[in-house]
Parts: C-alpha cells; structure tokens; sequence
C-alpha cells in the first residue's frame, strides 16, 4: 500500500510505470487519474485538507479495499494545495491477479476518496469563490459496496 | 485541554484554523452549545449541524461522541475529495 498526500505535481505515467514493477503474480492494473475539470471560468481550485487524519483515513480505505479485493498492491495519490485546470487532482491505482477485482476496487477507492477522506475544494472563477459541495450521488455511490 | 479544529467554510466562518480549549462539556454536542454562546461566529458556523461533519481524535464520529480522554475534535462539511 503506497498512500502518499502531497502538493507537489506528480506525473501519472511514471507512477503507472513504477506500480506495474513487482511481485509477478499479478495480471492485471487498473488506474484512474482525476483531472481538474473546467467547468466554466475556472480559473484555479484550491484544495484543503486535514494533515493527519487525511492519511488515516486513506488508509483505512486502502487497507479495507486491499483485504476486500484480495489486491497485490495498490497506490493512492492526492494532491491538495492550488491547482488550475488540466492539472492532475488525484490517482489510483489497483493490482490484482485478475482484471474484475482491479477494476471494483479502483471504483471502490474513488467512491471513498470522493466522500470519506477529509480533502475540501475551493473553486475560483471571474464571479469569486465559492466552496464545492458534496452531492446526494457522492453518499449514494457508497451504497453500491 | 481540547485541540478544536476548523476546515474550508467552518474555519472561514469562525475566523481561526484551530484552537485549544478548556471545557466542561462531555459530548461534542455539548462542546458546540457551549461555542455557540460565546460568540456569533459559531453561531454562523455552526447554524446547521445537518450540514456538518465531525471528527473526533482523527475519527469520523457523531455529535453525541462522549469527550472524556479526547484530545482533538474538527468540525467540517461534507468532505470532497477525488
């Protein structure tokens, strides 16, 4: 489990590069990259999160995911700090012995991250600032596990 | 003594990332009244508790979360992360 927190870029071909490196009883890598969207006069996002608790929580969801997927590695970037758009947010990354569990616990993670890992975002455009709220689809998405 | 932390529109609101305080109460339930009669900043931040989430020691927990022992507690919304 590699969980790293950080407001430094990261190039998520490397990183893909790297994770696929390992142990060979693994046949299959799946991994998301999230990408700061711009959804209409975007200008630049800032992400705040809880130093401590952030990793934790990571974690507790990497290691649940893990045990659940029977999983041979897996990786979970985010960054926080002021991003703008087409910057890389977040990724993950799942390694298993076959493609099913890769895939579900690749959604499993995202799901969590989404809504269970203390990471808050601002976004700024030409008309000021304003908090992203969480939507009903980001807690219902839980239900589905 | 009780670390008390604030994220995104909560710390904005009451004006201050973290504070330590001195208090009687013994659930976090009991730890918001009490901040809500010290200053209209918590009464803002604090107006809908539907709208906030806390955690206690760096565990999600609820607002009836007992404080005995406890060193840390945050209160945020909804996180949004990914």
């Amino acid at each position: 489990m590699d969980i790293r927190v950080q407001s430094d870029p990261f190039q998520p071909g490397e990183a893909l590069d790297t994770f696929c490196d390992g142990p060979t009883d693994v046949g299959a890598v799946v991994s998301f990259t999230g990408i700061v969207r711009d959804t209409g006069g975007l200008t630049r996002m800032e992400i705040e999160h809880y130093p401590g608790m952030t990793e934790r929580a990571i974690s507790e969801i990497a290691r649940r995911a893990t045990e659940r997927w029977a999983l041979s590695r897996c990786l979970v970037i985010h960054r926080y700090g002021s991003l703008v758009p087409g910057d890389r947010i977040m990724m993950v990354a799942t390694a298993s012995r076959h493609r099913a569990a890769a895939f579900e616990a690749a959604q499993y993670l995202m799901d969590y991250l989404k809504s269970r890992a203390p990471f808050w975002k601002k976004e700024f455009g030409p008309d000021g600032a304003e908090w992203v709220a969480a939507t009903d689809e980001d807690e219902d998405a839980l239900n589905r596990w | 003594m009780i670390d008390v932390m604030y994220f995104a529109w909560v710390r904005e609101r009451i004006g201050e990332p973290h504070e330590a305080l001195e208090t009687e109460a013994t659930t976090v339930a009991e730890l918001v009244a009490e901040l809500k009669t010290r200053d209209p900043r918590y009464e803002a931040a604090f107006a809908d508790l539907s709208a906030l989430r806390v955690a206690v020691d760096q565990e999600l927990a609820n607002f009836d979360a007992p404080l005995k022992g406890v060193r840390e507690v945050a209160f945020f919304p909804p996180m949004t992360g990914g």
